[in-house]
C-alpha cells in the first residue's frame, strides 16, 4: 500500500527552552510508493523516528495529512491503523510467551476479521517460519538472544498482514556480525512479504545497502530522496554529500574562476559552464588518481595499506577536516618520506557547493 | 583478613548486641512462656509444662470474639483497601496536572499519629447526647436513620472500624502502586496500542500482569498487618476494647500481659504464638497461590 | 471527534473519583484545626455541627497546655525520638557498612540470620521485653521507653545496600591514600548516602512520634508520656471527655511537627517509603 505524506509538520515546546517550538518534522510532502522497502536516513534528532510515530498514530501531527493508500488515516488512533510497528528495544511483553507475543495483535481483530483459535495459531506459526523463529515458541523474551527478539517483534508486527511495516532503528541494538546477517534477513522478509516497509537508521552503510529508496533528514526537513546510487552519486547539497559515503566525503574551499575550478593557488579542474563564485568543493576518497604531474598537490602524511586498496592520507591548506582521504588501487607505489604526493581528479567524483546555500552548483 | 575478622565483629558489636536481648532471647522466651502453665508473675513460678495456656486461650470468651473481630477486619479491609488503591494509581497515572498535589494529600494519613486522627473520626462518627455528630447528618440529609457509630450497633462499630483501617493503610498501597504502574515501560502501552489492544484489553493483558507481583506484596503485607490490628481500634474506641466488644487478637495479648496482678505473660505468650502460627499459615497459603496468578517476568 | 468527547469525559470522571478520595482524606484534618478553634460553649450549643467558626478562638490551645501536661507529653517524645534516632545510627552504620565492606568470616551466614530477625513479629517479643525492662526497673524511665526501640535489621539492610553500591575502586583509591576503616565510613561513604541517611532518620522518627504501644505499656506515670499514649489519658482520664475542642487542639498540636517535616521532605519521605517497600 502506497503512503502518502502530505504537509506533514509536527511541532513540540521544547523540553530546554521555555516557550520555544521545535519543529520536529517541516512540511514533509513525499509518496512512498507500494512495496518498497524504504530508508529513512539522517543523523540524531533529525525528525525521523517522529515521521515514523506520526506515520503509526503514536503522534499526532500539527498540520497536514497522512494517507494510507486513497485513505486518509490522520484522524485514525494507532489501534485502528493496521500499522505494524517494530520498536528499537523490542517492546516484547515480558510476561507471555513467543507465541502469545505473536498472536496478540490478532486477539485484537475486531468484527468480520476476528479469527477462531485454530487459524490464529496458524498464522502465528507461519509467520514465525517466515522469520524463523518457529522453534522458540515456547520460550519467554528474557531467554531470547537480541538477534532473535527483534525476530519475535518482527514477527508480532507482521503477523497482521499491516500495511505498512515501520521498524524504529533495527540494527543499533545488534552486535556488528549479527547487523549484515539481519540487514539481509530484513531485505529477504520485505521481498516475501512485498509490506511496504519504512525503516530508521543514522547509518548510512545500513540505509544504502538494503533499501529501494533513501529519504535523507536534517532537522526536520528533507534533503533528498532518491534511490540509494543516486543520492550517493549526485547529492543535491553539501549535507547529503557528507553524510553519506565511508570514509567521508573530503571538502575544500575552493573558487571557480573563468571556467576553472581553482584550490588554493592551483587549477585542478575544467568547468566551462559554472559561472564565477566561491564553492566547497567535495571530492569523494574514490575520486583521486595519484599522478606524478597531476594539478592537485597535497602535503603527504602516510599512507595505510589496506589489502585490495591503498588509502592515502594527506593534508591540504584549503582542506576543511583533519586530513585528505583517498583511495586509490595498490597498484600505485609512494616512496618512503615522500612529502608531497599529486592527483589528477575524477570529475564526476567532485561536487561544488555553493558557499552560502551549501546546494549544488 | 584476621584483622579485619575482629574490627568487623566489634563493629556489628552494639547491633548484636541490641537484637540478642531484645530480639533473639524473646522470640525464645516466649515460647518457653507459652507452655509453662499457671505462670504466677509474682512469685515467677510455674505448676507445669503443657498445652494448657493454649487451651484456656482458645476458650476465653473474650479471645474469641477478638478472633472474630479481627478475622472480619483483615477479611473486609484488605480487599477493599486494595482494589481502591488500585483504581486511585490507575487514575492518578493517567492524568498529569494535579497529580503531584493529589499523591501529596493521598500521603497525609502515613505521617499521622493513628491515635491522634482516631479521636478526630471518633467524634465526627459519634452520636452523643448534645448532637448526632457529623456523620449522621449527612446520613439523615440522605434520608437515612442516625446511628452511634462509637457506642452503637456491632456493625457499625465494625464499619467505622473497617472505614478507619482503610483510610490508614491507603498511603503506603497508593503510593507503592504509583510506582509499579510508572515503572512499567512506556513502550509496551505503544506497541500494545499498534496491537490494535483496547484500552480494556491493556489494562488487563500488560498493565495488570506488569504489576502483578507489586500487587500480590500489598496483598500479603496487607494480610500481615490487618492481623496485627490494634492501635487503630484504641484510637476509635478507647483502651477497654473488650468493653465496647471490638478487641482484636494483639489487643487480648496486651490485655493479657498487662492485667492485674502483674499480668498473665503466659496466656499472652500463647496468644501471641497462635496469632503468629495464624499468619504464617496465611502468608503460606497465599504464598502458593501466588505461584499460579502471580507472572513472575 | 465522538473519541474525543468520550475521552474527555472518562477524565472528568477520574478527577472526580480522586477529588471524593481527596476529600475524604483531608476532612478529618480540616475538622480538627476547625474544632480546635470553636469555642467550648459555642461547640456544645451546635446541635448540628456547623462547618465555620464564628468567633475563633485560641482558648482551647490554652486549656491544652495547661489542663493537662501537654508540653511535657511533647518534652518527652521529643527525647525519646531524638535519643532512639541518635542511637539506632549509631548501631546501624557500623553494621551496614561491616556487612557491606568488610571481609570477615561468616559474614553471609550473619546477615542471613540477620534477614531472618525481620520475619519475627513485634508482638512476640514485646512480651518479653517487657519482663526484661519490669525485672530491671526501668519502668517509668527514658531508658526503658528508648532501649527496645533502637534496633530494626530492616534500615540495616537498607543501608547496606546502599553502601554496597559505592564501587569497590573508591575504597581501594581511599586506603592507597591511608585512609582508616572508621574515616572511610565517616567522610566518604556516609556523605555519599546521604539521601538514604536522611530518609532513614526521617522514616524513624515517624515510627517514633507516632509511638503508643511500647510505651503504654511500661509507663503508667505521666511525667513520662509521650503524646500517643497522652493523648490516651486525656481522652479517658482528662478532659477529653468534655471538653472536645480542647482535645483537637492537642490533637492539633500533636500532628503539626509531623506533618511540617512531611512538607519539607516530601519527596524525600516518599522515595524512602516506596524504596523500603518495593524492597521488600
Amino acid at each position: 500500500m502506497k503512503v502518502v505524506l502530505e504537509n506533514l509538520t509536527k511541532q513540540f515546546l521544547s523540553r530546554h527552552k521555555k516557550g520555544e517550538i521545535v519543529t520536529a518534522v517541516n512540511h514533509f510532502n513525499f509518496e512512498i510508493p507500494d512495496g518498497q522497502l524504504i530508508g529513512l536516513l539522517g543523523p540524531s534528532g533529525c525528525g525521523k523516528s517522529t515521521t515514523l510515530n506520526l506515520i503509526s498514530g503514536l503522534e499526532t501531527p500539527t498540520e497536514g495529512k497522512i494517507f494510507f493508500g486513497d485513505e486518509d488515516v490522520t484522524e485514525l488512533p494507532p489501534e485502528e491503523r493496521g500499522v505494524g510497528l517494530v520498536f528499537q528495544n523490542y517492546a516484547l511483553y515480558p510476561h507471555m510467551t513467543v507465541e502469545e507475543n505473536i498472536i496478540f495483535p490478532l486477539q485484537n481483530l475486531k468484527g468480520d476479521k476476528k479469527m477462531s483459535k485454530e487459524a490464529m495459531h496458524q498464522k502465528a506459526l507461519e509467520t514465525a517460519k517466515l522469520v524463523q523463529i518457529d522453534s522458540l515458541m515456547e520460550r519467554k523474551p528474557k531467554e531470547l538472544s537480541g538477534g532473535q527478539q527483534q525476530r519475535v517483534a518482527i514477527a508480532r508486527a507482521l503477523v497482521k498482514i499491516p500495511r505498512v511495516l515501520l521498524l524504529d532503528e533495527p540494527l543499533s541494538n545488534l552486535d556488528a556480525r549479527l547487523r549484515l546477517q539481519t540487514r539481509e534477513e530484513l531485505r529477504r522478509i520485505q521481498r516475501e512479504t512485498g509490506v511496504t516497509t519504512i525503516f530508521v537508521t543514522h547509518d548510512q552503510e545500513e540505509a544504502m545497502s538494503i533499501s529501494d529508496l533513501i529519504i535523507v533528514m536534517k532537522e526536520g526537513v528533507v534533503h533528498q530522496i532518491g534511490k540509494p546510487q543516486e543520492v550517493y552519486d549526485e547529492p543535491t547539497n553539501l549535507f547529503v554529500a557528507q553524510f553519506l559515503g565511508t570514509p567521508q566525503i573530503n571538502v575544500f574551499s575552493g573558487e571557480i574562476r573563468d571556467g576553472k575550478l581553482y584550490i588554493g593557488s592551483e587549477a585542478v579542474l575544467d568547468v566551462p559552464d559554472k559561472a564565477d563564485r566561491e564553492v566547497w568543493v567535495g571530492i569523494r576518497p574514490e575520486g583521486f588518481i595519484p599522478e606524478e604531474d597531476g594539478p592537485f598537490t597535497c602535503q603527504m602524511d602516510r599512507v595505510e595499506v589496506m589489502g585490495r586498496d591503498v588509502s592515502v592520507v594527506s593534508t591540504h591548506p584549503q582542506m576543511t577536516g583533519r586530513c585528505v582521504r583517498s583511495i586509490v588501487s595498490s597498484e600505485n607505489r609512494f616512496a618512503p618520506g615522500q612529502k608531497t604526493v599529486r592527483f589528477r581528479l575524477k570529475p564526476h567524483k567532485v561536487f561544488l557547493f555553493d558557499r552560502e546555500s551549501e546546494e549544488r552548483v | 583478613m584476621k584483622k579485619n575478622n575482629l574490627k568487623a565483629w566489634l563493629y556489628l558489636l552494639p547491633a548484636i548486641l541490641f537484637l540478642g536481648v531484645f530480639m533473639v532471647y524473646p522470640l525464645i522466651d516466649v515460647c518457653v512462656y507459652s507452655v509453662e502453665e499457671n505462670y504466677n508473675f509474682a512469685s515467677q513460678s510455674f505448676t507445669g509444662v503443657g498445652l494448657g495456656n493454649f487451651r484456656f486461650v482458645l476458650s476465653d470468651p473474650y479471645f474469641v470474639q477478638a478472633l472474630k473481630n479481627t478475622f472480619i477486619i483483615v477479611a473486609i479491609t484488605v480487599p477493599l483497601s486494595t482494589g481502591l488503591a488500585l483504581l486511585i494509581s490507575l487514575g492518578l497515572s493517567s492524568i498529569k496536572p494535579l497529580r503531584n498535589a493529589f499523591q501529596t494529600i493521598y500521603f497525609l494519613p502515613y505521617v499521622t499519629n493513628t491515635l491522634a486522627v482516631g479521636l478526630v473520626f471518633m467524634i465526627l462518627f459519634k452520636k452523643t447526647a448534645y448532637t448526632d455528630g457529623m456523620v449522621n447528618l449527612l446520613i439523615t440529609k440522605l434520608g437515612g436513620q442516625s446511628v452511634d457509630f462509637i457506642e452503637g450497633p456491632y456493625w457499625a462499630k465494625m464499619f467505622v472500624m473497617c472505614f478507619y483501617t482503610i483510610w490508614i493503610v491507603m498511603p503506603f498501597k497508593i503510593l507503592i502502586l504509583t510506582s509499579a504502574l510508572a515503572s512499567v515501560n512506556q513502550d509496551y502501552y505503544k506497541a500494545a496500542k499498534v496491537d490494535g489492544a483496547t484500552n480494556g484489553r491493556i489494562f488487563r493483558k500488560i498493565t495488570l500482569p506488569m504489576i502483578s507481583p507489586t500487587v500480590f506484596y500489598l496483598i500479603i503485607t496487607g494480610f500481615i498487618g490487618a492481623f496485627k490490628a490494634y492501635s487503630d481500634e484504641v484510637a476509635l474506641f478507647g483502651t477497654n476494647l473488650n468493653a465496647a466488644g471490638m478487641n482484636t487478637i494483639v489487643g487480648y495479648v496486651y490485655d493479657m500481659l498487662y492485667g492485674d496482678s502483674g499480668g498473665y505473660p503466659s496466656y499472652a505468650a500463647a496468644a501471641a504464638l497462635i496469632l503468629f502460627a495464624i499468619v504464617f499459615t496465611i502468608t503460606y497459603i497465599n504464598l502458593t497461590f501466588s505461584k499460579n496468578k502471580v507472572q513472575y517476568m | 471527534m465522538i473519541e474525543k468527547k468520550s475521552a474527555s469525559l472518562s477524565r472528568v470522571l477520574i478527577y472526580v473519583f480522586l477529588t471524593i478520595w481527596a476529600v475524604i482524606v483531608l476532612f478529618p484534618f480540616y475538622w480538627m484545626v476547625l474544632t480546635s478553634l470553636k469555642s467550648f460553649a459555642s461547640y456544645n450549643s451546635e446541635y448540628i455541627p456547623r462547618f465555620i467558626v464564628t468567633e475563633p478562638t485560641l482558648q482551647n490551645y490554652a486549656d491544652a497546655f495547661t489542663t493537662v501536661p501537654l508540653g511535657r507529653y511533647f518534652l518527652n517524645t521529643l527525647i525519646f525520638t531524638v535519643a532512639t534516632t541518635g542511637l539506632m545510627m549509631l548501631v546501624i552504620v557500623p553494621a551496614a557498612f561491616a556487612f557491606a565492606r568488610l571481609e570477615f568470616k561468616g559474614r553471609n551466614l550473619v546477615f542471613a540470620l540477620f534477614l531472618s530477625l525481620m520475619m519475627i513479629p513485634t508482638e512476640l517479643v514485646i512480651i518479653t521485653n517487657y519482663v526484661t525492662i519490669v525485672n530491671w526497673n526501668l519502668r517509668n524511665t527514658y531508658l526503658g521507653l528508648i532501649l527496645p526501640s533502637v534496633t530494626s535489621v530492616f534500615y540495616i539492610y537498607l543501608l547496606k545496600e546502599n553502601f554496597e553500591a559505592i564501587p569497590d575502586e573508591l575504597y581501594q583509591a581511599a586506603k592507597v591514600d591511608g585512609t582508616s576503616d572508621l574515616k572511610y565510613l565517616v567522610k566518604v561513604m556516609i556523605p555519599i548516602c546521604q539521601p538514604t541517611v536522611v530518609t532513614i532518620i526521617i522514616l524513624k522518627v515517624i515510627e517514633c512520634w507516632n509511638s503508643y504501644v511500647w510505651p503504654r505499656l511500661i509507663t503508667y506515670d505521666p511525667d513520662y508520656y509521650l503524646v500517643s499514649n497522652g493523648i490516651q489519658e486525656i481522652r479517658e482520664n482528662g478532659f477529653g471527655r468534655e471538653n472536645t475542642p480542647a482535645m483537637m487542639a492537642a490533637v492539633v498540636v500533636i500532628s503539626v511537627p509531623l506533618i511540617v517535616l512531611f512538607l519539607i521532605f516530601r519527596k524525600r519521605i516518599m522515595a524512602g517509603v516506596s524504596r523500603g517497600g518495593t524492597k521488600g
